[in-house]
């Protein structure tokens, strides 16, 4: 008895060890970039600055001052909510088609789905340039919230499907027997029962939405730019201004850590796949 | 009105014929039992009438209106499921509201008609709690109101009672036999319990793989099964069969006797036997003979106890008029 009670004991103590190292690991450079933001360039890359140094808010407002960081910030928040928004209002009817009426090319569908994020985004990248200039959509809002559901529609179907598969088949037959519509059924029965799955489904696009880079980057110049490509600009190739860059940075990621705070639970219930029920 | 009618539906689920091109018809008001062994196809072919499954080919009619290509909701039925599939998220007013609501009632219809439901099936006191807060018996009692309010066509229920106890299975049976007489609505109800098949239907369709064995009265199969799988089917204990030379005394392949048609007799009955198992129920004693030469076992039932046991010498008088005879086939002879 003893002994299966102390081994336990050691096993939570070690366990919660490695919880804290692993966390700590991946928190790390967070916090490497929190701490340079508040150091000036030049002390950044000072090794006797390394942790005891005079904190400073120069970054700070010189990113506000300088650099417009509230139009990137809008430009980050719009594009994101609206290509969520999308990508849900496509993505729901989508996933509930495939797994309350499935056919036998569902499972293609799927994988077909997943397959398109195989494609190198490298390999489009000039089609896209010269066709969206071309198109005068280049630099637009429009064009970002496309592409950013576009890439993230595959994920979010996967996701809202797996969340729907748990929903019993019967309560959905029920809802038809008892005289709905599809629209009706997705709006009364679906949305309501699988209200966890979805949320999380969102979240995670939103924060993919937030943090991409290889395309708002790209497809932007001043309009529709987001934080990425503000990020992207301090880049500084004439030389290394860490700290301008970690606050910049920090600003960028600030919003989203701070929702995905919020909502953890349902990050995390999201993320292991067991919502429903 | 709800008159339902099947011509030459057929299912098939990709290369497997689940139930091969059938005809039925159930009249307005009947009370009608598909029975059958697992796997026969009888949720399918409620499944078909309800429109949950396409008809691979052949027409559903209702009410001589071609619903083939109706979609469930427009066909005007209501479905009672095994599982019985009550919305999670709403409270059992909500539950029973919906399809009321669906078919936009008026508030004050809706209410009157939830509190009667309620009413007839005592659930007045949980109508603020959710699904996950009843019971077995509860949830199908709200799965049922959730049916009736809306003044359905026909009610279909798929196997409704199997996940009861044996005691709410009989006073829920009871139940829906009331409601049936009080309504007069045309029901299917879907079982693959026999005396649920006798004790509810006016008519019971007999299901094996997909096909209709016979449809008829549960007396009419009880005392004459067109052949040797309805025979063995209805019936609780299950019929006896006799082969060899005892059936062909009666010119036929097999006989059939059910339990209750074996007399015990003192001495000098026509079949002698050793009793294996003897069950006494006080009203009933039931008896598994053995050695008889006609068959491995036979099951006898004889009213109030007879005080045979194991071991025991059993002595026995058939009614040999009450003997089923079927050809090579297994069809009836008549
Ligand atoms: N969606 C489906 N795809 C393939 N085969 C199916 C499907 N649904 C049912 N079947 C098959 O059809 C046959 C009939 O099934 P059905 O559910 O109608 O049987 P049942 O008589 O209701 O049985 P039970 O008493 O066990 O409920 C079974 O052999 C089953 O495997
Ligand atoms: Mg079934």
């Amino acid at each position: 008895m003893a002994i299966v009670a102390q081994s336990s004991k050691y096993g939570r103590v070690s366990r919660a060890t490695l919880a804290w190292v692993v966390g700590l690991l991946f928190f790390f450079p967070i916090f490497w970039m929190v701490l340079t933001s508040f150091k000036t360039d030049a002390d950044a890359v000072k090794p006797e600055y390394l942790l005891f140094f005079q904190p400073t808010l120069e970054n700070y407002l010189n990113m506000t001052e300088n650099y417009d960081y509230w139009r990137f910030a809008r430009n980050s928040v719009i594009t994101a909510v609206f290509a969520t928004i999308f990508a849900l209002a496509v993505g729901i009817p989508c996933a509930y088609a495939m797994a309350f009426n499935p056919s036998r090319a569902t499972k293609d569908v799927l994988m077909w789905m997943l397959s398109t994020k195989m494609l190198p985004a490298a390999a489009v990248l000039y089609p896209m340039t010269f066709l969206t200039k071309s198109m005068g959509l280049f630099d637009t809002h429009f064009l970002i919230i496309v592409v950013l559901m576009l890439i993230n529609l595959p994920i979010v179907i996967w996701m809202l499907f797996t969340y729907f598969k748990e929903i019993p088949k019967e309560i959905i037959e029920a809802g038809q027997m008892d005289g709905v519509n599809t629209w009706g059924e997705i709006r009364e029965i679906l949305i309501p029962l699988a209200w966890g799955g979805i949320a999380s489904t969102a979240l995670l696009c939103f924060i993919f939405c937030w943090n991409e880079a290889y395309w708002t980057v790209r497809l932007t110049t001043t309009e529709a730019a987001t934080l990425s490509k503000l990020i992207e600009g301090n880049r500084a190739p004439e030389g290394l201004f860490f700290g301008r860059l970690s606050a910049v940075s920090t600003a960028a990621v600030g919003p989203i850590v701070v929702l995905g705070w919020f909502c953890q639970k349902q990050l995390v219930q999201g993320l292991t796949f067991g919502a429903v029920k | 009105m709800g008159r339902i009618q099947l011509e030459k539906v057929s299912k098939s689920f990709g290369d497997v014929e689940v139930i091969p091109p059938l005809d039925l018809t159930i009249e307005d008001g009947e009370f009608a039992v598909f029975v059958g062994p697992s796997g026969c196809g009888k949720s399918t072919l409620l499944r078909l009438i309800a429109g949950l499954e396409d008809t691979t080919s052949g027409k559903v009619l209702i009410d001589d209106a071609d619903v083939t290509q109706v979609s469930p909701s427009k066909r005007g039925l209501s479905m009672v499921f095994q599982t019985y599939a009550l919305y999670p998220h709403m409270t059992v007013r909500k539950n029973i509201a919906f399809p009321m609501r669906m078919a936009g009632l008026s508030e004050d219809e809706q209410e009157k008609r939830i509190m009667a439901a309620a009413e007839s099936l005592n659930l007045t006191d949980y109508l603020d709690r959710k699904p996950g807060q009843l019971s077995g018996g509860q949830r199908q009692r709200v799965a049922i109101g959730r049916a009736i309010v809306r003044d359905p066509k026909a009610f279909l229920f798929d196997e409704p009672l199997s996940n009861l106890d044996a005691a709410l299975r009989v006073g829920m049976r009871i139940e829906i036999t009331e409601m049936h007489a009080r309504m007069k609505t045309t029901m299917i109800y879907v079982t693959h319990d026999q005396v649920e098949a006798m004790t509810m239907a006016d008519k019971i369709v007999v299901l094996q793989a997909g096909v209709i064995e016979q449809v008829g009265s549960p007396l009419e199969l009880y005392s004459a099964p067109k052949n040797l799988f309805v025979a063995g089917f209805i019936g609780s204990p299950k019929m006896n069969f006799i082969e060899g030379d005892e059936a062909s005394k009666h010119n036929a392949k097999t006989v059939g006797i059910r339990p209750e048609h074996i007399d015990v007799v003192e001495s000098g009955g026509a079949w002698t036997g050793t009793v294996g198992v003897a069950e006494h129920l006080g009203s009933d004693t039931f008896f598994h003979v053995h050695d008889t030469g006609l068959a491995e076992t036979l099951t006898v039932r004889a009213l109030g106890n007879v005080a045979l046991n194991h071991g025991d010498t059993i002595s026995l008088s058939p009614r040999v008029n009450e003997m089923h005879r079927f050809d090579d086939q297994g069809l009836r002879i008549a």
